[in-house]
C-alpha cells in the first residue's frame, strides 16, 4: 500500500483571507479555500467524494458531516481524525490511501477557523469552564495552557543540553525573513534576536516572539490519483512517503519532554520514500513555538538529539541559509488560526512547483512538511516530490 | 455597600468514576496514588484500569509525597481567568519518588528559586470547602 500511495498526487492548494477576517464564518473560511484549492487543480467541487476535515471550536461538531453539509458534498471517504494541527498532515496520508485502495477519487482537505476574531479581536485566555470532567482535571486546576506545556518542554531542554533563548530566537528571526517576502504574511517587519530576547515573557523561558500568532484562516489541498493528476492544471506534486503517530494527549503524560512524535513520524516517511535527509531542498516544520521547531528537527533526524540549537544557529534557516525552512514566514510570522498543519502543506506544495516568487527555494524538487498537533502530542510527516 | 465581587475560581476538577477516592483522599490531606496488582506498576493519572497492561485490578496507595521538579515554568500570563490574581505562578512537572509524573504548582518559594531537579515535598490547597488540590513545595 505504501508503494501505491506514491501513485497519488496532490493538484490544488489554496488559502481562503487570512488575518482579522471578522465578517465571515470558519465555515466559510474553509468552504472559500475549497473552492480556490479546486479552482486550482482545475476541479470541481462535484469531481470531490472523499472529505477531511475537522473543527474543534464551537460549532464544530460532526466537522466532516457539517462541511460536507455546508458546501454540497456527499463523500463515500470520510475521516474527522482529531489530533490538533498535525490533522491536516496526517490527513494527505489517510487521503492517499484511500485514493490508493479505490475508497474515493477526488479527497478534498479543509480547514477554516476565526480565531481571533472569536477571542473579540484579542490574545489571551481561551478558557472560561469552572468544572473540570475527564483526565484534564489533573492540569487545568494549576493554570496549564498550551504555551506553559511548550515552556516546560523549552526548559527541560535547556537544562539537558544547554538550548539557549538566543537559539530558540534565532528561529523566530529567520522565519520572519521569508515572512518579508510573503505579501500574506501578517507580520513583516523585519527582527532581531535582541527584539526577540527583550519581548516580554509569557511563560519562561518562552518569550512573546517565542509564540506563535493567533489569527483567522482558512486552507484547502486537493488530491487524486497521479494519472487523473496528469490531465489536470498544474504540475502534479506526489506523495511520495508520509508517518504520522502521536504519543500523548496531556504534556503531563509526555514520556520525554525532549523528543516528540516525529521521531516515529519521520522515519516512516523517509524509509516509505526511499529518501535520506540529504535530498530535502525545503522543510516546513510546524512553529507553534519556536521550541516546536528545534525539537523536530531533531526527533525527524535532520540534527542529533541536544543539538537543534546549534543546528538553527547563525541564520541557518533563513533565506540564503542551506536550510531553507518555514519560507511562507509559518505560524510565527504568517498566519496561525489555532491549527496550522494544512498550511505546511500548502507551501510544501508550491515550493515544489516553483510558484513562490522572491521566496521560490532555487530548484526545489523535494519538500518536507511535519504538523505537530496538541501539546508535542502528535505528529504527521509528509515527503512531497515533483512528479 | 456592595460587596467587592470575589475573583472567579480557577477551573476545578469534577470527580468521576476513575477519580472520585483521589479527591476524597485529598479533601482529608491525603495523596494517594494508583498501584497494579497485576503488573506491580505505578500511575498517574488514576485511570478505571492500569496503562502499563490493561488490568482492572488496582490498589490505592498512600504516596510518600515525596518528588523532584521534572520541570517547570513562571507563566506570567492567566489561562483562564481563575489565575488573574495569581501570577506569575509556577506550572511544574514532578516524578513522584514512585515513578509517575504528574502537574502541579511549586509554591512557598520564590518562583526565581525553583530549579530542575530540587527536591518538593506535597502539600495541600483547600481551594474551596469540596475541593483540595495537592501542590509542591520545597523541603
Ligand atoms: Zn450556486
Ligand atoms: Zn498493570
Amino acid at each position: 500500500m505504501a508503494k501505491a500511495m506514491r501513485e497519488v498526487a496532490i493538484v490544488g492548494v489554496a488559502e481562503s483571507d487570512l488575518g482579522r477576517v471578522p465578517d465571515k464564518s470558519k465555515f466559510q473560511l474553509s468552504a472559500e479555500a475549497s473552492r480556490l484549492a479546486l479552482d486550482d487543480a482545475g476541479l470541481s467541487v462535484k469531481d470531490v467524494d472523499g472529505l477531511f476535515t475537522t473543527i474543534i471550536t464551537e460549532g464544530g461538531q460532526f466537522s466532516s458531516m457539517m462541511m460536507a453539509e455546508y458546501m454540497g458534498i456527499t463523500p463515500r471517504f470520510t475521516d474527522s481524525t482529531s489530533i490538533g494541527g498535525s490533522s491536516f498532515v496526517v490527513y494527505v496520508e489517510h487521503a492517499a490511501m484511500a485514493i490508493a485502495a479505490g475508497l474515493c477519487e477526488v479527497a478534498l482537505i479543509c480547514h477554516g477557523s476565526t480565531n481571533i476574531s472569536d477571542r473579540g479581536g484579542k490574545g489571551g485566555p481561551v478558557s472560561q469552564s469552572s468544572e473540570v470532567f475527564g483526565p484534564t482535571q489533573f492540569e487545568e486546576p494549576y493554570g496549564v495552557s498550551t504555551v506553559g506545556s511548550y515552556a516546560l518542554a523549552a526548559q527541560r531542554h535547556m537544562h539537558e543540553y544547554g538550548t539557549t533563548s538566543e537559539q530558540l530566537a534565532e528561529i523566530a528571526v529567520a522565519t520572519r525573513k521569508w515572512a518579508v517576502m510573503n505579501p500574506k504574511a501578517r507580520m513583516r517587519d523585519p527582527i532581531t534576536i535582541d527584539d526577540v530576547m527583550n519581548s516580554r515573557v509569557i511563560a519562561s523561558p518562552l518569550h512573546l516572539l517565542d509564540c506563535c500568532l493567533v489569527t483567522d484562516a482558512g486552507g484547502a489541498v486537493v488530491l487524486t490519483s497521479l494519472e487523473r493528476a496528469r490531465d489536470l492544471n498544474k504540475a502534479p506534486v506526489r506523495v511520495l512517503g508520509s508517518g504520522e503517530a502521536h504519543t500523548h494527549r496531556m504534556i503531563s503524560q509526555m514520556p520525554d519532554l525532549t523528543q516528540t512524535a516525529a521521531a516515529i513520524s519521520g522515519k516512516l516517511a523517509f524509509e516509505r520514500a526511499g529518501l535520506t535527509h540529504a535530498d530535502i531542498d525545503v522543510a516546513e516544520i510546524y512553529d507553534s513555538f519556536t521550541i516546536t521547531v528545534l525539537l523536530t528537527l531533531e526527533s525527524l533526524g535532520f540534527c542529533a538529539k541536544g543539538e537543534g540549537g546549534a543546528f538553527v544557529s547563525n541564520q541557518r534557516t533563513a533565506p540564503g541559509g542551506d536550510f531553507p525552512m518555514n519560507t511562507q514566514g509559518g505560524a510565527l510570522s504568517y498566519t496561525h488560526p489555532g491549527m496550522f498543519g494544512i498550511f505546511t502543506v500548502i507551501e510544501g506544495v508550491r515550493q515544489v512547483r516553483g510558484e513562490c516568487g522572491p521566496r521560490q527555494v532555487p530548484d526545489a524538487r523535494i519538500a518536507l512538511c511535519n504538523g505537530t498537533g496538541g501539546v508535542l502530542s502528535s505528529t504527521g510527516t509528509i515527503i512531497l516530490g515533483r512528479d | 455597600m456592595a460587596e467587592s465581587p470575589s475573583p472567579p475560581l480557577p477551573p476545578l476538577p469534577k470527580p468521576y468514576q476513575d477519580t472520585a477516592a483521589y479527591w476524597e483522599a485529598a479533601r482529608e490531606h491525603r495523596f494517594i496514588i494508583q498501584k497494579c496488582k497485576d503488573c506491580g506498576e505505578y500511575q498517574f493519572y488514576p485511570r478505571g484500569v492500569c496503562s502499563h497492561c490493561l488490568s482492572s485490578e488496582l490498589d490505592w496507595e498512600e504516596a510518600s509525597g515525596k518528588a523532584e521538579v521534572y520541570s517547570f515554568s513562571i507563566n506570567y500570563r492567566a489561562p483562564h481567568p481563575g489565575f488573574a490574581d495569581k501570577t506569575p505562578f509556577v506550572l511544574a512537572l514532578v516524578t513522584l519518588d514512585e515513578g509517575p509524573r504528574m502537574m502541579t504548582n511549586i509554591v512557598d518559594c520564590d518562583p526565581d528559586e525553583v530549579r530542575i531537579g530540587m527536591a518538593v515535598t506535597v502539600t495541600f490547597d483547600d481551594i474551596t470547602e469540596q475541593v483540595t488540590l495537592p501542590k509542591f513545595r520545597p523541603i
